[in-house]
């Protein structure tokens, strides 16, 4: 039997309240499949497994929050019979006893208003069916059927009379979440910043070449060389990308780079691109589009908010001429991108006018010194002076 | 000639990407990322919803010249012609 845990969706996350079970027992699965939905402080959260099976039990009721950790669903490995009825496992294992160490890293939690625990909700079979279909929580239902039961009316009538759910509360919860995990980074991360001005007419240059013969469906934004270049500068310097856990570092083989995206109602994520460094400039901009889009219409992936190896913001975007950033835990590095504006340039004696980028990394002492950190900065700015090689 | 069709159809591009614009309190004349919190993805997008609904591919090279919803319209209205 294999057990199906909730992931760590980040630093700043440790319980998620489930919205959708995608699958039923009995269902094959695949690694990678979708098999929950799971909201967060942040964002609801397509979560994925991590293994092929047969879905067996589901053990987490919609509208229950679980730690992360806590098992959710029992499923069969490949091959592996059901075992007979009174066999069936401990219910005990949904608690999440067995994730004692996710509980432990955030007792933040005193003030959240932790939904009350549905286990003895009574639900008929139609109403977590209708349930399901308006996407509305069970958990804040009181029943009027027999026993308190909800019934297929009960959910009808909290649909219609429902506004939308609560940003407010979603944005208190959020900025407890992101409180937490930056207090913990400039508690634990003893950082450094760095910064270096990045000529960038060569980009732009190529970049408008590139993007006068596509159609406006395809076209690139600088961000993308940038998170490209960012990738590639990686390769020369593995002490920025990777996680510190546990008192000890690892780099990453490949570079999933984190792009913080401000959420319009307000606060941020910093879902992952994944393995930016060997993918197509053409291929990033259609996942970064992608991202940008279900980050605001809130439908992440699980493996999107969970793994990100060093994170990239661009905040010269809404106008600030730089930005030295915060690391998000554990990772121990952060590139931040300013405004790319024109600015006296010396070149040979000549003075002219060039857009510039100041580039920054904020990196983490424990891993890197600050003279890496200047190498990795100019390998950056030398990225960007060839473009064509992204 | 009457562009308020074309107005419509701006504001809800821009809409779409930013819904909580009220088109009311959008200053025409004003130029429109003082106004509406539109990063360079949002921007991208905007011009995407402009190709949608107006069949026009707008160029890189004319985005200086989209700097309020005045200018759009007549823009477009240009391009339309």
């Amino acid at each position: 039997m294999l057990e199906f845990t909730l992931p760590s969706l980040g630093a700043d996350m440790d319980e998620g309240k489930l919205v959708q079970w995608q699958v039923a027992p009995g269902q094959p699965v695949k690694k990678g499949d979708v098999v929950a939905v799971v909201d967060t402080t942040k964002a609801a959260v397509d979560v994925e497994i991590w293994f092929d099976g047969t879905v067996h039990q589901l053990l987490t009721e919609v509208g229950e929050t679980v730690p992360v950790g806590a098992v959710m669903a029992l499923l069969l490995a490949p091959g592996e019979a059901a075992p007979p009825p009174d066999a069936a496992p401990r219910p005990a294992a949904k608690t999440g006893a067995a994730a004692a160490p996710a509980a432990a890293v955030a007792p933040v939690r005193a003030a959240t208003p932790t939904t009350a625990p549905t286990s003895r909700q009574r639900v008929s079979p139609a109403a977590r069916q209708r349930a399901l279909e308006l996407g509305v929580d069970l958990a804040r239902i009181a029943g009027s059927g027999i026993d308190r039961a909800v019934t297929r009316e009960d959910v009808d009538r909290a649909a219609a009379g429902r506004a939308a759910p609560a940003p407010a509360e979603r944005a208190v919860e959020m900025r407890k979440a992101i409180a937490a995990a930056m207090s913990r980074s400039k508690r634990e991360i003893p950082h450094y910043y760095l910064s270096e001005p990045v000529p960038m007419r060569r980009a732009l240059d190529w970049l408008r070449v590139a993007n006068a013969d596509r159609p406006v469906t395809a076209r690139l934004l600088p961000a993308v060389l940038l998170l490209k270049a960012v990738a590639l500068a990686l390769r020369d310097y593995p002490e920025m990308n990777g996680l510190y856990v546990d008192g000890r570092f690892s780099a990453s083989p490949a570079a999933h780079i984190g792009v913080a995206i401000s959420l319009r109602q307000g606060g941020l994520v910093a879902p992952a691109l994944h393995d930016v460094g060997s993918k197509p400039l053409d291929a990033l901009m259609r996942e970064l589009a992608d991202l940008v889009r279900r980050c605001r219409a809130g439908s992440l992936r699980s493996s999107e908010m969970a793994d990100p190896t060093i994170t990239v913001t661009n905040l010269g975007d809404q106008g600030v001429q730089s930005v030295l950033g915060v690391i998000y835990p554990p990772q121990v590095a952060l590139v931040g991108f300013g405004r790319i504006a024109e600015m006296p340039w010396v070149d040979q004696g000549r003075l002219s006018a060039m857009p510039m980028l100041s580039a920054s990394l904020s990196a983490d002492h424990r891993v890197s010194d600050g003279h890496r950190g200047g190498l990795f900065l100019a390998r950056l700015r030398e990225q960007l002076q060839r473009p064509e090689e992204l | 000639m009457d562009t308020t069709h074309i107005r419509d159809g701006v504001i809800a591009a821009i809409q779409a990407v930013a819904p909580e614009l009220e088109a009311d309190q959008l200053r025409a004349d004003r130029a429109l990322r003082d106004q509406v919190d539109l990063d360079s993805m949002d921007w991208l997008n905007v011009i995407l919803g402009l190709h949608e609904r107006f069949g026009l591919d707008i160029p890189e090279s004319d985005y200086a010249r989209l700097t309020t919803l005045d200018a759009i319209v007549t823009y477009l209205d240009g391009r339309l012609r």
